[in-house]
């Protein structure tokens, strides 16, 4: 770890919004990849007993990963209908018959976005494309203008549900100065919006809202005065110029940041025999 | 809005297109014109189906989830029959509606989750026409939202109060409005409701009168079922009216809303049916890869859609029974996923 310095800069750093500032890759063991690291990380936030509305990709392979070892009895619900499985084997898709897998129920989609909105789902858990210092999630479009995008994003999905509804939003996504940027060219789906006490006046349930952000560079939280993206572990071999280079915001640093535990190699066993082609962690 | 009395406060509404939304009384009236519970054979064969019941300029909506027990022989026959300027409800529309659109037929669309593949990418056929202008997106959604503007249509009210979208951009381009709740005075989105003119509802069993068996999970098929105008049942089998009363329990879709049942084995191939086949990534994959191109997309539709006259030849050039039994075992973690797209990723 870098001697710690006092970080909070004041906000005049202007990025290049064309290219991103990807440094070097940072140096991590051989046998686990970013990827790897990202999911475990991501898992590790997911409590034993507790429940958790789960988005595709990444997400999914965390939640079977925190099932598989510190919380058997995670209870994932899928916005198609699938309620508490077992899962053995990653889903292409949130509606996949693989989401039912010793399941206890396979209902509907309203069935469990009423359990999210009714309060019943203590994390809702998503990627994204595009993500501000307040938490707020793009996947709508980029560039251009809505009526005319340059490049057109499917939409809200069931993130906006999810993000609106469950009492804390994980949020999993790669990190570069494109996708973590001052303002989102859209907010498909709500994160602290434009700052504290902003999503109870919109309207959307009380004391919800993101509680971290895993990247292949960090772990974030959102500080609490102020509802900006904060740096709370970095993973091994990052330094923090590269957290701050890969962010067209400015990211709270605090002193003495935590270095992420990386996974074991029994970590990265377990996560290939979840998803064997490699569709979501890679080879 | 209401004369001298405390009215609902609007304070905020959407700019998005009003999609299939009707006064409830007029839609009552729709009903009594158009519907009879009487018990009515509504077998027919899936050209006059889709001839009869899809008109150019409906709002479609396609029941399953994008890749999950969609009718794609619903939708190949739309191609067929070169139906055009549909306003197509994204509803979590993802194969069914790029295929649609690489096939003429969709103008418009309300989108929750659309031009995308999930875990396999973004559609390069949909991007392209709504990046041109070919496709124009109306009005934004949640999938949630979505449902429950189905749950409205199903109820006969006008609209459903909600607490997603508020504060987003979502909200922004949506339909819908913001009022203060006259309950807790706090502000909460109202959802106007839809009814869709047509849909298209792939189940594994239904009898000669359309009540339906769904096995799996229903993801909003239930709503969407009820909220439909016009609603057409694909089935990969017709079963007896007695096995239906024998297992009322099991009825997702009671007959008297169907207006048509067409039997078509395998009849949402490409995409996944639960129990009985998974997703074939290889004609998925195939699309992907060449509907990346405006020619490639006609190659594609001259090969699957027009170079064959009906769903069974279709079946047949991608692989017959072979390949569904193929399906099925990999639906049943006996067989190993085979992907072109993943083959990519791998690289």
């Amino acid at each position: 770890m870098p001697a710690a310095k006092p970080r909070m800069k004041p906000a005049t750093r202007q990025k290049p919004t064309s290219k991103p500032i990807v440094k070097q890759p940072p140096t991590v063991e051989h046998y686990y990849t970013q990827t790897h690291l990202m999911a475990v990380a991501a898992s590790r936030v997911l409590e034993d007993n507790k429940s958790v509305f789960v988005g595709t990709g990444l997400p999914m392979i965390a939640a079977m990963f925190a099932q598989r070892t510190h919380a058997p009895n995670l209870l994932i619900i899928f916005e198609a209908g699938a309620v508490g499985p077992q899962m053995r084997m990653l889903p292409i898709s949130v509606g996949d018959s693989r989401t039912t897998y010793k399941a206890i129920a396979a209902s509907s989609m309203h069935d469990n976005m009423s359990f999210a909105q009714a309060g019943w789902l203590d994390y809702g858990f998503l990627g994204g494309a595009q993500i501000d210092k307040y938490g707020n999630l793009n996947t709508t479009y980029i560039g251009g203008d809505w009526n005319h995008p340059k490049v057109r994003l499917p939409g809200s999905g069931g993130a906006n549900d999810v993000g609106s509804n469950c009492r804390s939003t994980i949020i999993i996504m790669r990190q570069d100065t494109q996708k973590f940027v001052e303002k989102v060219t859209f907010v498909t789906t709500p994160g602290y919006l434009d700052g504290p006490g902003a999503r109870e006046r919109a309207g959307l349930p009380a004391g919800t809202g993101p509680i971290k952000v895993i990247s292949q560079l960090g772990v974030y939280g959102f500080d609490e005065k102020t509802k900006i993206m904060k740096l709370e572990a970095i993973h091994p071999g990052v330094t923090l110029d590269q957290i701050k280079e890969n962010s067209g915001f400015e990211i709270i640093i605090p002193e003495n940041v935590p270095e992420t535990t990386p996974p074991t190699p029994q970590d990265v066993a377990l996560l290939r025999e979840l998803d064997p082609t490699g569709m979501a962690i890679g080879k | 809005m209401s004369k001298g009395r405390s009215a609902m406060k609007v304070l905020d509404e959407g700019e998005g297109e009003l999609v299939g939304w009707y006064d409830p009384d007029e839609n009552r009236e729709w009903i009594a014109r158009n519907k009879t519970p009487a018990l009515v054979d509504k077998r027919m064969d899936l050209a006059s189906a889709v001839s009869k019941f899809v008109k150019d300029g409906d709002i479609l909506g396609m029941g399953g989830f994008g890749h999950i027990r969609v009718s794609f022989a619903g939708i190949y026959e739309m191609i067929r029959q070169k139906k055009r300027n549909i306003t197509m409800l994204g509803k979590t529309a993802a194969h069914d509606m790029d295929v649609l659109i690489g096939g003429g037929c969709v103008s418009k669309a309300e989108v929750a989750y659309s031009f995308a593949h999930e875990l396999r990418g973004l559609s390069a056929c949909g991007r392209r026409a709504v990046e041109s202008g070919t496709v124009k997106v109306v009005a934004e959604i949640s999938n949630g939202g979505f449902q429950w503007r189905f749950l409205g249509g199903m109820m006969g009210v006008p609209f459903i109060p909600c607490r997603m979208m508020l504060g987003s951009d979502t909200f922004r381009k949506s339909s819908a409005k913001v009022v203060e709740d006259p309950f807790t005075g706090k502000p909460i989105c109202l959802l106007p409701s839809c009814n869709p003119d047509v849909v298209f509802i792939h189940v594994p069993r239904a009898d000669c009168f359309g009540n339906c068996q769904i096995d799996g999970i229903l993801i909003e098929d239930f709503e969407l079922a009820r909220a439909a105008r016009r609603l057409i049942i694909t089935t990969e089998k017709i079963i007896h009216n007695e096995d239906i009363r024998k297992h009322p329990d099991l009825t997702k879709i009671p007959g008297f809303i169907v207006d048509a049942v067409v039997e078509v084995k395998y009849g949402a191939h490409p995409t996944l049916m639960p129990d009985l086949y998974y997703f074939d990534e290889e004609v998925i994959g195939t699309w992907l890869e060449m509907s990346k191109t405006e020619e490639g997309t006609l190659q594609w539709m001259d090969k699957y859609v027009y170079g064959t006259s009906n769903f069974q030849e279709y079946l047949q050039l991608v692989g017959g029974e072979e390949k569904m039994k193929y399906l099925y075992d990999v639906e049943h973690y006996e067989a190993e996923l085979k992907a072109p797209w993943l083959d990519k990723k791998k690289k």
